[in-house]
């Protein structure tokens, strides 16, 4: 935890100081009256898998939206790498190395699957407006390097098939592995989730679960997710968040949450669905 | 047959990347090329170059310009009219301003000014969007041709309120002004309009391009990955109004020779260049050449048989035209948004495997 | 300075009415795009196309008879009679009605779910070939529209105005006319919406489609219904401005006034489009005379956009527009 006297990450039981990729603390989010977040804090782990849970409403795409900069929270603060993060636009937040998929798929429709992958290297390119105009030296340089690059995680997600194929004629399982290629082309330290797995067959969900597995795995990074299913949930994360009604109700590792008696309640219905 | 790609493999991905993947498009592109420069000068008359290919030329680049903000970025312009305005009244002022300077320079200053005017007025496109967008761009047009309708000082304070072009020259061959020869302006547009394509499909194709196209597509997700809105649009803006300006001052300088600006540059104008986009192909270089040669070649069409065949009288076929053009933008919005390019591409697609399909 | 006071309340005045004018084009802008999202550039033109139908039928002209003459080589151009007003009227709403079912069959139709930028683009090549159709029907020339309406210096006003304040205000009676027309047209159409079953069904529509759809609401017919009574708009309005300034084409252009009108009150106001058009009315009036000279004139030609362009940086949403959330 970070210490709010010191403002230096200390042990909290004395062992060693673990310093979290990402912390909220006391995020409070209001739209008018309504309070979609009621003073949630967490923290993401480097290189685990986290999962946020809860029933619709809960509040989890909101709390994903705070993390990538599309809200602003009224209160708390949200520390990236052992640093307050100021309030900053979701490209800023994109540049820091942050990357998302998206509930409802938002993919580039005009444009082809390897092009929607490069936009992901977008924030990795930098040469000038004249250079690529003339299309000389670094445009061009640059260009072919990105490529190689997306062409690996073309490979390692397997559409090499459908490279040249514009995005607005797939089928949805492929957009949304199509979504996750741009978002790891981005070579993300942190990827954030938004139901990866929402609308699939159990195929696609195995498929699905096995390139989140190997992202996590071979390039080690850190991966936050909201899914519903819980099997998947329980079997790839390495700790939970659980949410109700804006509140944090449970947080620990998939053991831990099953068993606690407020998430019973929130899932199998005391008061509501 | 010879339309193939079999046999055309590519071995790294600075060949896969090219403009003309297909061995065949090369050659024909070349050949054009060729053509344009080598045959077409020896073989121009006056009658051709001021009714079809200077216009075709100079629109080619309002197109390749308004594409590039609205086919490619997505923002929708009705101003384009008044930026032509502001590349004639820039080129202009330069011209009489400088005469010594080169009448080359003028130009490419012109479209350097009106990029800059244009990202003035494109910097509500941050906050409007849309149709909202398009009728906030009517402020400039508006605006614009009011200015240089009004403030003398544009129009050097000539009694007439038009401005003309003097003479100027490019290696010893007039260029502009009243006594110029016609494959001299023929070439003096060609090589704008060759740079400017060049230019085009060099921004669309990397890094920029996609950002433009990722803003069309979706701005909230172009966000995500690290797009910044206001830079992408502006840098959109500042290029497509820069291609606009060139073309304004070549329409003004060179095929017009004088302007009233509410008559060249109105509101007729803007629509014009957004129907060449429509009808050419949204987002497309090849596109914008087709639309623009064919609303170039329509009214010369249907003047000559409407008015030269049948004999009917002039404003019949301009109110003909009138409803042709409507009818077609209508038409290609509901059945090929993507306009001509895409018709070509689909017949391309057809000839790669044709007579065989599977 | 009194006197420049009372100048500057006597060109507020006209630019009010002038500015019930603007209302009066902008109503059909909104009562098409609250029920179908459309932006119908081609609200401007309808107004011309319904003025010009009208004088045609009033003046019996025969349609298309530059056409006709110049394919069968006759010399056909009037029928040699004249309809009353009321019958012509009439006449023109049936063309409109018509007009909109033809536009819902051969375009709308097609374009459903389309993005509203593609929609946009579609109705300005509307406009373009109503525009040429108009001309190809009635001739381009310009045509003087009398409808009987009442025309010319209000004697009652200018009278009490120079007996109050020692100078007569100049207002004329059409603008008058105009004003009342407008105040009944928008209660008509309002009451129109809340109390009859069409009114309720379109505002369904406009509320959501696919539940509208869902309950049994037709969307072509609420289409065609939606565009007739644009077309009816499009007609007072057309004769109005009609009467005021003689039908061309320039009609058309100040009917393009009605797009910052709507800036500023907001797409789907219909009160928004009303204060939108007064604001824009009496603002351009007022800035021609207290800014005009200085600037060269005519900044009528720019002044509603410019105002609009910078309004809409502030306030996206409009006057009276709902707050544009934009959801993630």
């Amino acid at each position: 935890m970070l210490d709010d006297k010191t403002g230096e990450y200390a042990a909290e039981d004395g062992t060693e100081a673990v310093v979290p990729l990402m912390e909220m603390r006391n995020i409070v989010l209001r739209f008018g009256g309504v309070v979609a977040i009621r003073d949630i804090s967490f923290d993401i782990r480097e290189g685990e898998i986290r999962a946020i849970i809860g029933p619709n409403g809960a509040g989890k795409s909101s709390l994903l939206n705070v993390i990538s900069g599309f809200y602003h929270p009224q209160e708390g603060v949200v520390i990236f790498r052992g640093r307050e993060r100021a309030p900053m636009k979701p490209y800023q937040v994109a540049r820091q190395g942050i990357a998302r998929t998206f509930q409802n798929i938002a993919l580039f429709h005009g444009m082809t699957v390897l092009d929607n992958v490069m936009t992901g290297r977008l924030t990795r390119m930098k040469s000038s407006m004249a250079a690529q105009a003339l299309w000389i030296g670094s445009a061009e340089r640059e260009e072919i390097e990105n490529r190689g690059k997306v062409e690996e995680i073309i490979d390692f997600l397997n559409i090499q098939h459908i490279r040249k194929v514009p995005v607005g004629r797939l089928p949805y399982g492929l957009k949304k592995r199509v979504e996750l290629a741009r978002a790891l082309a981005a070579e993300p330290e942190l990827l954030l989730l938004d139901e990866p797995m929402a609308g699939m067959n159990v195929e696609e969900k195995e498929d699905m679960s096995r390139f989140i597995l190997d992202v996590n795995d071979e390039f080690g990074t850190t991966i936050a997710l909201i899914e519903h299913d819980m099997g998947v949930v329980m079997d790839l994360s390495d700790r939970v968040v659980v949410m109700d009604y804006g509140r944090k109700i449970g947080d620990g590792t998939p053991d831990e949450v099953r068993n606690n008696q407020d998430v019973i309640d929130a899932y199998l219905g005391v008061g509501h669905d | 047959m010879i339309y193939r790609e079999a046999g055309d493999f590519k071995t790294n991905y600075r060949e896969d990347g090219r403009t003309f993947p297909i061995r065949f498009d090369r050659w024909a592109y070349f050949a054009t090329l060729a053509v344009a420069f080598l045959v077409v000068p020896f073989v121009i008359n006056d009658y051709w170059a001021n009714a079809v290919l200077l216009p075709f030329l100079i629109y080619a680049i309002a197109t390749l310009g308004l594409n590039i903000l609205t086919g490619y970025c997505g923002q929708v312009s009705l101003g384009t009219g008044g930026f032509m305005a502001v590349g004639a009244y820039a080129c202009y002022k330069l011209m009489t301003g400088f005469p010594d300077v080169n009448i080359v320079f003028h130009v490419i200053l012109a479209g350097g000014i009106t990029a800059a005017v244009g990202v003035l007025f494109g910097l509500p496109s941050l906050r409007i969007k849309g149709f909202y967008l398009a009728v906030a761009t009517l402020a400039a047009q508006f605006f614009l041709v009011w200015l240089f309708n009004r403030v003398g000082w544009f129009y050097n304070y000539s009694a007439s309120g038009q401005i003309n072009a003097p003479t100027r020259t490019v290696f010893g061959v007039e260029v502009t002004g009243p006594t110029t020869s016609a494959w001299a302006t023929y070439l003096f547009c060609l090589v704008f309009v060759v740079i400017c394509a060049w230019l085009a499909r060099n921004m669309t194709r990397g890094s920029l391009g996609r950002k433009w196209m990722a803003i069309r597509d979706m701005d909230i997700a172009a966000e995500i990955i690290g797009v910044n809105p206001l830079g992408a649009k502006l840098t959109a803006f500042a290029v497509s109004s820069f291609f606009v300006g060139i073309s304004g001052a070549l329409f003004f300088a060179v095929y017009l020779g004088a302007v009233e600006v509410g008559e060249v540059f109105g509101i007729q104008k803007s629509f014009l260049v957004l129907f060449m986009i429509i009808i050419g192909g949204l987002g497309s270089i090849l596109g914008s050449f087709a639309g623009a040669a064919f609303l170039v070649l329509l009214p010369v069409f249907l003047k000559n048989v409407l008015t030269g065949t049948l004999g009917w009288p002039t404003d019949l076929a301009a109110h003909i035209e009138f409803m042709i053009v409507g009818a077609l933008i209508c038409a290609f919005l509901i059945f090929e948004p993507h306009g001509l390019a895409q018709l070509w591409r689909l017949t391309k697609e057809k000839l790669r495997t044709w007579p065989f399909p599977y | 300075m009194f006197e420049q006071f009372l100048f500057a309340v006597e060109v507020a005045l006209n630019g009010f009415m002038a500015g019930v004018m603007y209302s009066l084009v902008a109503l059909g802008f909104v009562l098409i795009f609250k029920a179908s999202g459309i932006f119908n550039y081609a609200q401007g033109v309808m107004a011309l196309f319904a003025a010009l139908t009208l004088v045609g039928l009033m003046d019996g002209q025969v349609p298309f008879a530059h056409l006709i003459n110049a394919v069968l080589g006759t010399e056909a151009h009037h029928f040699g009679w004249h309809l009353p007003a009321v019958l012509a009227i009439l006449f023109t709403m049936a063309i409109m009605v018509a007009f909109a079912w033809a536009v819902n069959e051969l375009i709308l139709k097609h374009l459903v779910n389309q993005e509203p930028i593609i929609l946009f683009m579609a109705t300005i090549g509307l406009a373009y070939f109503l525009e040429g159709f108009g001309d190809l029907m009635w001739g381009a020339d310009i045509k003087k529209l009398d409808v009987g309406l009442p025309q010319g210096i209000n004697g009652w006003i200018d009278e009490t105005t120079f007996n109050a304040f020692g100078y007569g205000f100049f207002i004329d009676n059409l603008d008058i006319v105009a004003t009342v027309i407008a105040a009944v047209l928008v209660t008509v159409l309002v009451l129109f919406s809340q109390y009859t079953k069409q009114g309720r069904a379109l505002r369904a529509v406009a509320d959501d489609h696919q539940a509208a759809l869902s309950v049994g609401i037709s969307l072509n017919s609420i289409w065609v219904l939606v565009w007739s009574i644009a077309g009816f708009v499009a007609l007072v309005a057309g004769v109005m401005w009609g009467a005021k300034s003689g039908v061309q084409f320039s009609l058309s252009l100040i009917a393009l006034k009605a797009l910052p009108v709507l800036m500023l009150g907001g797409f789907t106001s219909i009160p928004g489009a009303i204060v939108g058009g007064l604001i824009i009315g009496v603002g351009e009036k007022l800035f021609e005379f207290l800014a005009g000279p200085a600037l060269g004139g005519a900044t009528e030609n720019w002044f509603a956009f410019v105002l609009a362009l910078v309004f809409l940086v502030f306030r996206p949403q409009g006057l009276f527009g709902e707050k544009i959330i934009e959801r993630v």
